[in-house]
């Protein structure tokens, strides 16, 4: 391995995860902006202009903030929950083709961290089902009744809705031919898979509002029933990390969904100014975003049993269909 | 018919995130209060200037949260601050007591105590709750004489003041 690629590398994951924190504060604003206009409220307007230095007033805030450990907790899981919980919130992009390749210095660079690698998908589902650790373990060494009842919740759910996921992810696998996530986009420059994959856009669209926790699937928490489900005896900036991860994840699942079903960074003059890829990319996260929060603004809470039926007798079968008959049309296509 | 309902559901929060927001943006925007809101307390002055209290303590004894103190003192000729008999020397109102209830304002016989439309009462220290004489007393109207004010002996005989304004 050169010593240029390892900087190149170094760089790229340097500003992924950089991009997914400032992302994360401000999606908080964004999102306390678009609920507040929703409820026909203004939102955070008093910290700086527009607002927009709340996120930096909330991060301030939770910094100073006593760290509180319940005297019968679990220390080490309970320590240990939050990063474990962050973590694969942050690694989550580094399989997504973020743009093009583009050349600096006669040097080409692909944008994307490492987006050609031949089991990217399959990454994405490994990497998710490793924040239910996190949420788990928070939960159980909390040693709060509430934080372990939504540490159990939302196992349940995560699973549950993880099968769903998972097969849907297979659509887009058929369809290009890879698990790879460069592949995947490169095969949509023509035509997006949302047109190939409606039933399993729609099924992702839900389940990965109940894979990141997300009203109306935000069981785990529900403030009324379990005060704030896991995370109930956290505070300072270990509260902050459940937080950033929830936030990371909302990101990194619409820059998922954008990748898999909406064309990646694919849109008009991409082939020619290469540096469009990412900007369209990020709107297509946005718009993903938008329809997150625009559910939560609308729909109420699932009761626990209806969305666990909901899971395995609507989504799951539907997911299974999707595969079948994408396999089908695959085959007589050819 | 679900998936109406769904829709409907999603329609109505998408129209309301182009209604006017009907947040008022309190300190740059103040909302009016009701004329019968009540508030920070004023102590009341005659248009000559005179003060309507009489220091007769009949608040004080009507306050339900005991937030008042009264101390009253004898009216001079040469030193007059009220028409009756006798002033308040001392009036004190904690505002960490007071209910607002405006029973002060009931029991007052010359109306001097008046509920006002103050909201805006906090402080930073427990010192600065007990809001004193001249904090509650209202400022001296256009023609009137500051308080004390020097008067012709016998102008004023009545140990209750008539409640119109004296000439």
């Amino acid at each position: 391995m050169s010593p240029s690629l390892l900087v190149e590398w170094t760089i790229k994951s340097v500003v992924i995860v950089l991009m997914m924190l400032a992302g994360f504060a401000y999606l908080t604003l964004f999102e306390r902006r678009v609920l507040a206009r929703m409820q026909v409220r203004i939102g955070p307007n008093r910290a700086g202009p527009w607002g927009l230095l709340q996120p930096v007033a909330d991060g301030i805030k939770l910094i100073f903030k006593e760290e509180l450990i319940p005297a019968q907790a679990d220390r080490l899981l309970f320590v240990l929950a939050p990063i474990v919980t962050v973590i694969p919130a942050l690694i989550l992009l580094a399989v997504i083709p973020i743009g093009p390749s583009i050349t600096i210095g006669g040097r080409q660079i692909s944008l994307g961290l490492a987006d050609d690698v031949n089991v990217g998908v399959l990454y994405l589902s490994a990497v998710t089902s490793i924040a239910i650790y996190g949420i788990v373990l928070a939960g159980w060494s909390s040693n709060n009744k509430y934080a372990l009842l939504g540490g159990i919740r939302s196992s349940a759910q995560m699973v549950s809705y993880e099968l769903a996921l998972g097969l849907v992810f297979v659509g887009p696998i058929l369809l290009a031919g890879s698990m790879s996530l460069r592949h995947i986009v490169l095969d949509q420059e023509h035509l997006w898979y949302v047109v190939l994959q409606p039933i399993g856009f729609v099924v992702w669209l839900i389940a990965s509002l109940a894979e990141v926790n997300r009203a109306p699937f935000d069981m785990p928490e529900a403030e009324q029933e379990l005060t704030a489900g896991y995370h109930v005896e956290y505070s300072g900036m270990k509260f902050a990390l459940f937080f950033m991860a929830e936030y990371v994840k909302m990101i990194a699942v619409s820059v998922i969904g954008a990748t898999l079903f909406l064309g990646g960074y694919w849109g008009p003059f991409v082939e020619r100014y290469p540096l469009l890829g990412p900007v369209y990319l990020f709107a297509k996260t946005v718009a993903l975003i938008f329809l997150q929060l625009w559910a939560r603004a609308t729909l109420p809470r699932f009761r626990y049993d209806r969305l666990m039926a909901f899971g395995w007798k609507i989504l799951l079968p539907l997911s299974l269909l999707n595969v079948v008959a994408t396999a089908v049309l695959v085959v007589v296509g050819r | 018919m679900f998936l109406v309902e769904l829709a409907r559901g999603f329609w109505t929060t998408f129209r309301s995130m182009f209604e006017r927001p009907v947040t008022i943006s309190y300190p740059e925007v103040k909302r009016p209060v009701r004329e019968r809101f009540r508030g920070r307390h004023e102590l009341k002055r005659y248009g000559n200037g005179l003060e309507k209290c009489i220091g007769c303590s009949l608040c004080a004894a009507a306050c339900p949260a005991d937030a008042i103190f009264v101390e009253g003192a004898e009216n001079t000729d040469e030193a007059r601050y009220s028409p009756g008999e006798r002033y308040a020397s001392t009036y004190e109102i904690n505002m960490l007591r007071c209910i607002f209830c405006g029973y002060c304002e009931d029991a007052c016989p010359t109306e001097a105590i008046v509920l006002g439309h103050n909201y805006e009462l906090s402080f930073t220290d427990r010192r600065q709750s007990v809001y004193t004489k001249d904090l509650l007393l209202v400022p001296v109207p256009p023609g009137g004489q500051p308080t004390p004010m020097r008067v012709a002996p016998g102008a004023f005989n009545q140990s209750i003041p008539l409640m119109k304004d004296p000439e």
